[in-house]
């Protein structure tokens, strides 16, 4: 219990910072040390395919997609930097406050015993991977689908027009 | 303590986090930030949910599928917001402001 | 047999990228075979009997799909209305790459469709959603113009806020039902212990179908992305895809799957009364000819939810009927949209003041489906929309009948001020602009063919109501519990 709750408020300071940051590239690898946290949690809950699919393609290969969409595009000027500095702080000093107040309340109201949930009986038995390859078919299939309308999209939206 | 009390404050804290970056951010590529935090926050919901009632294994299945959904959708708003920079010179949101009505 | 619906597409796109060369030039002619069998087969299921076929596609893959007889309208419509936006391409896109990625854009936008409305199970629906959404998103941006990409990214953000609110409600349906398909959630339902978490639940889940299908007071999307994409993406938009991701969606789930309680009822009528009225009075302000449409299509979206919170299994039928004729009328109209565009090059109705003297055919099948539209005799609008106001009347929610008949009166208005600046007043622009207009783009058979076929489409299905009546719209009743 002890450790979900280290590694719960180490994702919310992750988060935190990920928006809070002002340069861009800080912020990509914030994101992608939100989802390394994020997977370890997962691995606590008895989850660890999932934990070890968002760790290589959330933590890896989506920095690598927002680093290489974010090199298309220039820097910021430096008057622009000082102004949007200034700008930035005033409106995210609110967040963490926000923040704070919210967990306060809801952690009176969330944590008291009354708050009960349904109790069904647990699946014995049933593997991940023969659920996902033998039952859910039409998921793989969507999975396919998505990634050709993904390559499309690339080819489409990606080139330069001739101009 | 109550565990999964304990984390739906945690993921309700996400969840905020995600959308005060998607509303107010000065940066295109921030708002597919903010998107990426709100859809973790989704993923560790549907995880939570699997390990209380003992469906582990469809959630993990469920959160397998929609892993590779999100990164398809992430690169289409990339390529929209490249877009946006080639037009507009500068990617702020505030300058998608032009159909009006 | 049914999985071929999802396979054919499929295969066809892999066929149309092989590196051949002559295949790419015959791209459109393959789509347009695949989508009109797609319309004989459901019109000939009685004869074909093809649902009877043993599938032996099962021993590869177990695709858990289910047909019935709300499958087979869905299918109906996806086919027709896709064959419309292939057609209207053909005649309107101009590059020859561009055509080739519009084919198979629409390829994967059919087999997300089709998808949607066979299968059986919340998270396959989700999946099937995002990949038609995705789809739509590259159509809508498809010309990389700057107001493409504004409606395209505006879409985008209320699209992926749409998509939280849908995960957050599975997550809640995995912890009271165990399983994500309809039969097991629908069970659940009955269960005492488990009432409250569902309906949380269902009605995230309508928070984010409603942002899906443009119901105010989450259309804000609507009227940019339809009147800023392409003339043939609007047709594929505003005919098939948001009702399908959006509406279609709700008519399964709260027809079969969810109770309809009193609390859910209110909201669907309330939110389809909004809609009705907030896009009707939009409508009568718009200056662009495709922002008009947009809003006319919340409205007559807005008849299809205030359907579906009337609880009745007529009103149920009378949903599906309007879906049907709003998909073909609007399609139609959008049809009109295109040729005015290609014909002058705008779509703004004071520079249009006029033109139609010189598009004949285009002005009497837009009269036609601004007509069906607000709901005139013997047109399909009129049935449809009879039909819902029957059943709001004989459920006893009389001010929502009157609200849904005074909004005709309103469609009514801003069709018929449409009508008068561009079709019959007299023209505003120089007499030599107007003939250098005319020689410069004749609008093409292939989108007359459109314009005139579905216009055929709704006078006969407003003309042979009594056969539609018993064959179509009463085996719809069974389906609502």
């Amino acid at each position: 219990m002890i450790i979900n709750l280290i590694l719960l408020f180490g994702l919310i300071l992750a988060a935190l910072w990920t928006v809070m940051t002002v340069r861009l590239i800080r912020s990509i690898v914030g994101l992608a040390l939100t989802s390394a946290i994020l997977s370890v949690v997962m691995y606590r809950l008895h989850s660890p395919l999932a934990a070890v699919f968002e760790l290589s393609v959330c933590s890896g290969l989506i920095s690598v997609i927002f680093v290489t969409t974010v090199s298309f595009t220039q820097r910021m000027s430096k008057e622009d930097l000082l102004i949007r500095r200034k700008e930035r702080f005033l409106k995210y000093w609110y967040l963490p406050i926000i923040l704070i107040v919210t967990g306060l309340l809801l952690s009176r109201y969330l944590l008291t015993p009354q708050f009960t949930l349904i109790a069904l009986e647990p699946v014995k038995g049933v593997d991940v991977r023969n659920l996902l390859w033998n039952t859910r078919h039409l998921d793989l299939f969507g999975q396919v689908v998505m990634l050709l309308a993904g390559a499309l999209g690339v080819v489409v939206l990606f080139k330069e027009s001739k101009k | 303590m109550h565990l999964f009390g304990v984390f739906s404050i945690f993921i309700i804290l996400l969840l905020i986090t995600g959308i005060y970056c998607m509303l107010v951010s000065f940066n295109l590529i921030r708002v597919i930030i903010g998107f990426e935090i709100l859809v973790k926050a989704a993923t560790l919901l549907i995880i939570l949910a699997g390990y209380v009632c003992g469906r582990t294994a469809l959630a993990q299945a469920i959160v397998i599928t929609l892993i590779v959904i999100e990164i398809v959708v992430m690169v289409v708003a990339g390529g929209v917001a490249l877009w946006a920079f080639r037009h507009n010179k500068n990617i702020d949101p505030r300058s998608l402001g032009n159909l009006k009505g | 047999m049914l999985s071929l619906f999802i396979l054919a597409p499929l295969v066809l796109l892999f066929v149309l990228n092989l590196p051949i060369n002559f295949i790419g030039k015959l791209a459109f002619w393959l789509a347009g075979v695949l989508f009109f069998s797609q319309v004989l087969l459901v019109l000939l299921h009685s004869v074909f009997a093809w649902s009877a076929y043993p599938d032996f596609l099962n021993s590869f893959f177990i695709f858990n799909l289910y047909i019935d007889n709300l499958t087979r309208v869905m299918f109906l419509t996806i086919g027709i209305v896709a064959l419309v936006s292939l057609i209207v391409a053909q005649g309107t896109i101009v590059q020859e790459r561009q055509k080739f990625n519009f084919v198979n854009l629409l390829l994967i936008c059919v087999i997300g469709m089709n998808a949607i409305v066979l299968v059986r199970d919340v998270f396959s629906l989700y999946v099937f959603i995002e990949i038609t959404s995705v789809a739509s998103f590259i159509l809508i941006a498809l010309e990389r113009n700057k107001s493409a990409i504004e409606g395209t990214f505006k879409y985008l953000i209320l699209s992926a806020i749409a998509t939280v609110f849908m995960l957050t409600a599975m997550a809640f349906f995995l912890l009271a039902a165990g399983d994500l398909s309809f039969a097991a959630i629908h069970s659940a339902f009955y269960n005492p212990g488990a009432s409250s978490i569902l309906k949380l639940a269902a009605g995230l889940f309508l928070c984010g179908l409603f942002i899906k299908s443009g119901v105010a007071p989450f259309h804000g999307w609507v009227p940019d992305a339809y009147s800023a994409a392409p003339a043939c993406v609007s047709v594929l938009l505003a005919g098939i895809t948001t009702k399908v991701a959006g509406v279609y969606v709700l008519l399964r789930l709260f027809g079969s799957v969810f109770i309809l309680s009193p609390a859910f009822a209110n909201i669907l009528l309330f939110a389809g009364a909004f809609s009705i009225v907030l896009a009707a009075l939009a409508a009568l302000t718009q200056d662009d000819f495709k922002r008009m449409l947009a809003y006319s299509s919340i409205s007559q979206i807005g008849y299809i939810i205030l359907a579906l919170g009337c609880g009745t299994p007529l009103a149920f039928a009378g949903a599906v009927f309007h879906f049907f004729n709003h998909a073909i009328f609007k399609s139609l109209l959008f049809v009109n949209a295109a040729a005015l565009e290609k014909q002058s090059g705008t779509t703004d109705m004071n520079k249009l003041a006029g033109v139609g003297s010189k598009l004949p055919v285009t002005g009497f099948t837009s009269l036609i489906g601004m007509l069906s539209t607000a709901g005139i005799p013997p047109l399909s609008g009129f049935w449809s929309k009879l039909i819902i106001i029957i059943a709001l009347f004989s459920a006893g929610k009389f001010v929502y009948a009157g609200i849904a008949l005074l909004a005709s009166v309103l469609t009514l208005a801003y069709f018929l001020s449409f009508q008068r600046r561009v079709f019959f007043c007299k023209p505003v622009l120089a007499e030599s602009t107007l003939s250098t207009l005319g020689n410069a783009g004749r609008t093409t058979f292939g989108l007359r063919f459109c314009e005139v076929s579905l216009c055929i489409i709704t006078v006969v299905a407003g003309i042979l109501i009594v056969f539609i009546h018993n064959n179509g719209i009463l085996p719809l009743r069974g389906i609502f519990w």
